[in-house]
């Protein structure tokens, strides 16, 4: 039987709203890399994320040389959050996200401003500044940046109601690199909703950041370069949905067994 | 020898390799062929930017496997039609941190063996002591795709078909028994699920490089194969963007293109850049090819990234609903 057949759909989603909307799902899907628009839709059908992410490339942005795809991600009916993947300067951002506002007739972006070419890291100062300028301009901004507490104060401040951390770098399926970093995050801003964006490898790391109390996961590569892309998207659907029901059901604590607080019974003293 | 009263009259539109290669498949036929291309000559689509891999198992990597099934045939058909199909098998590559797209490569994929630092040294002497571990895929081949172009039309004139390079066709297509289609995404009126896919790729001559087989570089992002021509050029290629824009390359493509290169081996810092070229690739939303019948029009679209690997199979194909 199916998770979602034996729970109610809302014992898994999070309180917190992005912007007013309630997510249907706390995945949120990529849709770069996949073998083909049809395994993307496929993945989509079988994961049935909250929100579909999609980048937005200069090549296609001239002319509507890209609406094609863009029209392929439309008819998937699934709300979709542009992304501004592949800029460097807060300035390119910007520009980008106005290409996504009139293509994708949504407020809605998820910024990257990416500050190295190698790790694609965030530069948290164009981020910043970017974001300052999108919110201002009414844009709904959901920031790519790290698990540093600072700036994420500054996001806000600069308008953002949302914060994505990231697990670990993109694409490099690591995982929750830095779980103390992301579970201070969780504790420093418990009314703001927080999503683990890039790093995901495995359907458990999507479960561990649920767990710890974050609102949603983002993930494209682990789904669109595994070997079965439509079943591993159906895997973290289900992962999404343990790890939210957990944190909900208050787990126990882990206790350390090599440090004995008790005297242990029944065991004669051999003195 | 099919009697000449009994030729059927067919013409063929579009000069790319699937237009080419149908062309010749019927007029071998023995049917009365006629290819037409308005671009005003042979491969003014994607065909003239593609990087000629025979690599029928390499491709399962991202392709569904009756994309493998169905291109093996071709290595056979154009080994009986080129007669410089260079057979050296692909070698796929990875730098030391990215070993673990070698690994998930092969998975993903058959027919291959791996091979180590010795191995990669005997077969790329040029590569002797930069990568350590690689899959060597023997039964794979490549072409040089503008001579092949040239060398079907030949065939073709050879057979008695005739080709016409003008802006408008100057005769009824309803004068002709049968119209293949094989014009890309100019038929998107008849194949309205067709989008583009731009492809960008460059030509390079690097004197102090040989290379006797095509090599994939695997990266997370940026993964490029280069394929040796004549004459120390190199076929770097090639990007993949949902784009149908077919300006000039970006900055960004040719810096991705040539530190592959570069990382494949410094020698190419010195190489000449020779061309620069973009693609548009005409794809289905599954990016699987399509023979479709519209009562005696026959549509050949959506090759993507495919094209020379797939056109013979799909020209037979074709030519066996013309001919039964």
């Amino acid at each position: 039987m199916a998770v979602s057949d034996s729970f109610s759909v809302d014992s898994f989603l999070s309180a917190r709203s992005f912007y007013g909307h309630t997510l249907t799902s706390p995945l949120m899907l990529g849709t770069a890399q996949y073998p083909s628009p049809d395994i993307l839709r496929q993945a989509v059908l079988a994961a049935k994320p909250g929100v579909v992410t999609v980048s937005l490339r200069r090549e296609g942005a001239r002319q509507r040389a890209g609406q094609a795809f863009w029209s392929l991600i439309q008819e998937l009916a699934v709300p979709v959050l542009p992304n501004t993947a592949g800029c460097y300067t807060a300035k390119e951002a910007i520009t980008t996200a106005h290409m996504a506002r009139e293509v994708f007739q949504t407020e809605w972006i998820k910024l990257e401003v990416i500050g190295e070419q190698d790790t694609l890291q965030p530069d948290v100062f164009g981020l910043v500044e970017a974001a300052r300028v999108l919110s201002q301009e009414g844009f709904k901004v959901f920031p790519y940046t790290t698990e540093d507490l600072v700036v994420a104060e500054k996001l806000l401040a600069a308008g953002c109601e949302v914060l994505m951390p990231w697990g670990a770098p993109i694409g490099s399926g690591k995982g929750l690199n830095n779980l103390f970093g992301l579970r201070a995050m969780r504790a420093h801003f418990p009314d703001i909703p927080l999503v683990v964006d890039a790093g995901v490898g495995v359907p458990s790391h999507a479960a561990q950041a649920l767990e710890l109390g974050y609102d949603a996961v983002l993930i494209n590569t682990a789904v669109a370069r595994a070997g079965d892309p439509v079943s591993i998207a159906r895997a973290f659907s289900l992962a999404v949905q343990a790890g939210a029901l957990a944190y909900k059901a208050d787990p126990i604590e882990s206790r350390d067994m090599a440090t004995p607080s008790t005297p242990v019974v029944g065991k004669p003293f051999l003195e | 020898m099919v009697q000449s009263e009994n030729k059927q009259r067919i013409l063929v539109k579009g000069a790319g390799v699937a237009g080419l290669v149908t062309a010749v498949t019927l007029a071998e036929r023995g049917e009365n062929v006629t290819l037409y291309d308005k671009g005003g000559r042979i491969g003014a689509g994607a065909s003239w930017m593609a990087g000629g891999m025979l690599a029928p198992w390499c491709e399962a990597e991202s392709a569904p496997p009756e994309i493998t099934v169905k291109s093996i045939e071709s290595i056979a058909w154009w080994k009986e039609h080129l007669p410089d199909v260079v057979c050296g098998g692909s070698l796929v590559l990875a730098p030391a941190r990215d070993k673990g797209d070698l690994l998930q490569f092969g998975r993903k994929t058959s027919h291959f063996q791996e091979i180590g630092t010795e191995e990669i040294a005997h077969m790329e002497p040029d590569l002797a002591g930069r990568f350590h571990k690689g899959l060597f895929f023997p039964d794979e081949a490549h072409i040089n795709p503008r001579e092949a172009l040239y060398a079907l039309l030949e065939r073709l004139k050879g057979l008695g078909g005739q080709a016409i390079f003008e802006s408008v066709l100057p005769l009824e297509e309803s004068s002709f028994d049968w119209v293949v289609v094989c014009t890309g995404l100019d038929d998107r009126a008849q194949c309205p699920n067709l989008r583009g896919v731009r492809g960008e790729m460059l030509l390079l001559r690097c004197c102090d490089m040989t290379l006797h087989r095509s090599i994939r570089m695997l990266h997370p992002r940026i993964p490029i194969y280069i394929v040796p021509r004549d004459d120390h050029v190199f076929m770097v290629g090639a990007t993949m963007i949902e784009s149908e824009e077919s300006g000039g390359m970006s900055v960004r493509s040719i810096m991705e293109l040539l530190n592959a290169a570069w990382a494949l081996h410094p020698a190419f810092a010195e190489a000449e850049i020779l061309e620069m070229g973009v693609g548009v690739r005409p794809s289905y939303p599954d990016n699987i090819p399509r023979v479709v019948q519209n009562g005696r029009s026959i549509s050949i679209n959506g090759m993507y990234r495919h094209g020379f690997l797939l056109a013979p199979t799909l020209a037979r194909e074709a030519a066996e609903i013309i001919c039964s």
